[in-house]
């Protein structure tokens, strides 16, 4: 059996060898066929003929209706809201008067302190004479979008009137405060933009951010030296960092925490690495500098400074709706470009008359200013020494935020204590304080805590009310 | 309505090579003043855009200057432009040429006949300045569905009163302080107009949409919506971190298919089941007018057990025996849908939003929604406003205008729309839906059509790119019901004349009745 094998392979080589050095046959263009060249091209051929051969793969199989039908009837989708636990049934306190700083809650007078009214214009005769002439002149709606007839002429009379008071070109408005930011960031950064925020920002900034696709680098809130590690981060590992579009996004007073940034830091580092700045205005409007003109006021930056400002109105100027301002070119691309703004109504006339009613009352009295903040540092005195509790907000800010000195460990224990706190101090004291809560969406790391929002027309005897309520009752519930 | 002057003459200096054409849209040019002015002299460039009329605090200024550079200012060296010129194509070469038929101002309320601004331009369209001339002109185009825009007898005396009770805002989140009984008498309200068991309040329709649906599905869910559905829901649902599908428009058997395939393949790449699905569909569809196949669709998502979330931004209040939407018309049972969502910008005079449900999911949203806890509640002068124009609705003022309201608007979009097929017109959208685009499709005919009407008195919108495809450009026309039949009548007359005139009636006309007679007599 071997030996016929090995007589097998002997001849089929000595065949080969034949064949290769068969002599030259013929000669085609110039080539002469040697024995070799016929078997080195049935080679190629064979090696071509498997090449072209497809590689064998199992059928694939599609389901049929039926196993289709089967895992349809199969499947259990999950209810649609989880389940309903206790902490999730607390009420909100209802009032029955306007949210000035004194108000009406279930029937009983109280002092309030929820309500962002910073400069006390909400009851003021002059913004509601100005609403009632708007509401029997316009209605109450502007029903339609900015691009189909729900531009009023109020509308832009007050964008004017905006960007006149903060000196800079152009201003747009929204409609809702929390969507102004929302729209702008999408509108400006898109997929491969650079966006360094803070990390303490507020939902709807993070929200933004989401939405715009674009990479997004937290540094520690308020923390100047983090920013400044994590733009020269940034910059570095960008290859082409001049042809990306950058941006800074930094809030003036931090609604979870009260701090206050420091812009002139800011722009200093703006201008070194090349970026640029998107400012949250909603809390210092109308509430910081010498005549209420934001923070750019307070710090001594000059406004061009600073690419885009946006702000809710519904804190000081006690209406509501948004506005943003920057340069031309900024206020222009958002006509078109910016979503709650082109598919969305517009803001009812009656509020934009407000606004400007509310911007011309701030310009002819700057003292509520003085008012406001003599207030405020009357209230920071008295809250330095809550027992169990420590101020965190900046000394300057109308939002006074309190957290807790010792954790205790979980969030939501935290909340509990600081919401029994502040029912109690609404039901024995007649005060009105708020817990801060926090949605399931919203991924902020800082601390919860109790806010007061502190008023111009708040009297000195009220917020010595609220401070020494709260003492007392902190000291017996977190003792 | 343009004036258009003489082209200014422009100096040549600081233009440098660029050819300079009127017309050449700078989005990515000049308007900078801001260069100017740092300590270093105004260059040519700005003395340049400040001479083609920028004087401050003007609306919309806008300077000619050089393509090549981005036109931020002299010293923004190394910053990328903040709008990339290609992004810009469409506007700047197309949409820039017709800016005056779109975001006309008025000066009255949005009522039947309002006053509309005039507005001039001295560089072909580029920047439009405002005059303190206005023009009565018939009102087709705002959202004001059964006439509650303009003050109401029974509804501005109490909005006045709540105005001066609870002031123009709470400025507080619902939360803290910004809860008032008038909220809370709303809610209640709204939850018995709709069917459903509970109500929830926004103080804005986009953001009620973008901000719940996040809250309801995450990542790990399905959402199937339909092609044509509005720019709040797309953005709610890419800001969910869910898996987005879409369906054909209005087509129960193609929902039908994608269900079953998603369902049987599972998860992208992991192919895990689903942990929930939700569809998402619109009352009226606000570009088409059509009403949605509301019945067909609840069946499908019955069988394969998705939830189903009916936006009737559109629909709530304008059609129906009582006003009480889609669900009413169609005879679907509220209940059967999962969550209602609507606004009350468009059928009840006012702004925000509303979402109704079972009580359970209203709590949760109390409690999780960011909508409710981060942002300022509504404004009570329009809450009050809100539950007036219910109240008229339901019938509850003592009087019986809100069914003469219901049935005006019926009659009006019936007969409106009739006439239009019968002069020739392409228009879409089923019967009883007050929307009706007539289809105009080169987009070349929205203004002449936007700019006749408007020499003749009447104000219609006209929709294009990017709000409808390129090519399917229409003018939308909203039926009130505080038009009177010899409103109706006059827009026939202007609209049939403008149509003669620029050639939109793609479908024969059906001939006069005394023609037929006619005929008939000489057979």
């Amino acid at each position: 059996m071997a030996s016929a094998m090995v007589n097998v392979t002997a001849s089929v080589l000595d065949w080969v060898s034949l064949a290769f050095d068969a002599p030259t046959k013929a000669v085609v263009f110039g080539v002469p066929i040697d024995g070799h060249l016929v078997v080195e091209v049935l080679l190629v051929v064979v090696i071509l003929f498997q090449l072209t051969r497809k590689s064998y793969k199992p059928p694939k199989k599609p389901l049929t209706e039926k196993e289709i039908d089967e895992l349809c009837d199969e499947w259990v989708p999950e209810p649609l809201t989880p389940q309903i636990t206790e902490d999730m049934t607390d009420e909100a306190p209802t009032l029955e008067s306007a949210a000035g700083p004194h108000a009406i809650v279930n029937g009983k007078e109280v002092l309030n302190f929820a309500s962002a009214n910073y400069l006390g214009l909400i009851g003021n005769e002059k913004i509601t004479d100005s609403c009632v002439g708007a509401l029997e002149k316009y209605g109450v709606g502007s029903c339609g979008p900015r691009g189909f007839y729900g531009t009023i002429d109020v509308h832009l009379d007050c964008e004017q009137k905006i960007a006149k008071f903060l000196g800079t070109p152009d201003s747009i408005l929204y409609s809702y405060g929390i969507s102004t930011i929302f729209s702008v960031i999408p509108a400006f950064c898109k997929k491969g933009d650079i966006i360094v925020a803070d990390e303490g920002v507020h939902w709807a900034v993070q929200n933004g951010l989401y939405l715009s696709r674009s990479t997004v680098a937290y540094f520690k809130h308020n923390d100047m030296k983090s920013l400044e590690n994590k733009l020269e981060e940034v910059t570095r590992r960008s290859k082409h960092p001049e042809k990306i579009r950058r941006y800074i996004v930094v809030e003036s007073i931090y609604q979870n925490s009260g701090q206050i940034a420091p812009l002139d830091e800011i722009v200093r580092l703006k201008e070194k690495y090349r970026f640029r700045i998107i400012l949250d205005e909603s809390h210092s409007f109308g509430v910081l500098g010498n005549s209420g003109r934001g923070l750019a006021e307070q710090c001594g930056v000059p406004i061009e400074k600073i690419d885009i400002i946006t702000a809710g109105m519904g804190n000081a100027l006690a209406t509501d709706g948004g506005f943003c301002t920057g340069s031309v070119r900024v206020v222009d691309h958002q006509r078109l470009s910016s979503a709650g703004y082109v598919f969305s109504a517009s803001l009812p006339p009656y509020l934009a008359s407000a606004a400007i009613a509310a911007v011309d009352h701030l310009e002819e009295n700057p003292s509520i200013l003085a008012n406001l903040r003599a207030n405020i540092a009357t209230l920071f005195n008295e809250l330095s020494d809550v027992p169990g509790l420590v101020v965190a907000s900046h000394l300057l800010s109308p939002l006074v935020f309190l957290k807790l000195k010792k954790s205790t460990g979980s969030d939501k224990a935290d909340m509990h204590l600081l919401q029994s706190i502040a029912k109690r101090v609404l039901e024995e004291d007649s005060v009105l304080i708020v817990a801060t809560k926090r949605s399931s969406l919203d991924k902020c790391p800082l601390p919860i805590g109790l806010r007061f929002f502190v008023s111009a027309s708040h009297s000195e005897s009220d917020l010595l009310k609220a401070a020494t309520s709260l003492k007392r009752v902190a000291a017996l519930v977190l003792s | 309505m343009n004036r258009h002057l003489t082209q200014l003459k422009i100096r040549r200096s600081g233009l440098g090579d660029v050819k300079h054409r009127s017309y050449l849209l700078p989005r990515e040019l000049g308007g900078e003043r801001r260069g100017s002015g740092r300590g270093r002299g105004r260059g040519r460039r700005e003395k340049f855009s400040l001479a083609l009329g920028e004087e401050k605090g003007e609306r919309r200024g806008r300077g000619l200057g050089f393509t090549r550079q981005d036109g931020e200012g002299e010293g923004d060296q190394g910053y990328a432009p903040i709008c990339l010129g290609l992004e810009d194509f469409y506007v700047r070469r197309l949409y820039l040429r017709i800016q005056d038929c779109f975001g006309r101002p008025i000066a009255s309320s949005p009522d039947a006949w309002f006053d509309v601004v005039e507005r001039y331009s001295n560089d072909y369209n580029k920047t439009l300045h405002r005059t303190e001339k206005t023009t009565r002109c018939l009102n087709l185009g705002s959202y004001n569905y059964l006439g509650f825009a303009a003050a109401d007898e029974y509804c501005t005396p109490r909005v006045i009163q709540s105005l001066k009770e609870y002031s123009p805002s709470t400025c507080s989140v619902r939360v803290d302080g910004g809860t008032t009984k008038l909220h809370v008498e709303l809610e209640e309200l709204v939850a018995r107009f709709v069917g459903k068991e509970a109500a929830i309040l926004f103080g804005m329709g986009y953001v009620t949409n973008s901000a719940l649906i996040p809250c309801l599905i995450g990542k790990g869910g399905l959402i199937i919506s339909d092609s044509l559905n509005h720019n709040s829901i797309v953005n709610g649902a890419r800001g969910s971190g869910a898996t987005v599908r879409v369906f054909q428009h209005n087509t129960p058997s193609h929902l039908e298919e994608v269900l079953r395939e998603q369902i049987a393949e599972g998860q992208p790449r992991t192919h895990r089941p689903w942990k929930k699905i939700i569809v998402i569909v619109e009352g009226i569809y606000s570009m088409e007018g059509e009403l949605c196949k509301l019945p067909e669709i609840i069946a499908v998502c019955k069988k394969y057990k998705a939830y189903t979330y009916l936006d009737e931004a559109h629909s709530i209040g304008a059609v129906g025996q009582s006003g009480r939407g889609v669900c009413e018309l169609l005879g679907v049972d509220p209940a059967d849908v999962d969550i209602m969502m609507g606004t009350f910008t468009k059928s009840f005079g006012s702004c925000g939003g509303y979402i109704a449900a079972s009580k359970e999911i209203i709590q949760y949203l109390k409690y999780s929604c960011p909508a409710h806890l981060y942002a300022t509640s509504m404004s009570p002068p329009a809450v009050q406003q809100v539950i007036s124009a219910i109240k008229v609705i339901l019938g509850e003022d003592g009087s019986s205008r809100g069914a003469q309201k219901l049935a005006r608007i019926r009659e009006n979009s019936n007969f409106f729309r009739s006439e239009l097929h019968k002069m020739g017109f392409e228009v879409l959208g089923d019967n009883d839906s007050p929307v009706m685009p007539i289809m105009l499709y080169n987009p070349a005919k929205i203004p002449a059509f936007s700019r006749e009407c408007l020499r003749k008195n009447v104000a219609v919108v006209t929709v294009a790119f990017p709000a409808t495809p390129l090519l399917l450009a229409r003018a939308r026309i909203c039926i009130s019901a505080s038009h009177t039949r010899e409103d109706l009548i006059k827009a026939l007359e202007v609209i049939s004349k403008v149509g003669d005139l620029i050639g939109v009636k793609y479908f024969p006309a059906e001939p006069p009745k005394h023609l037929i007679q006619s005929h008939n007599k000489l057979e």
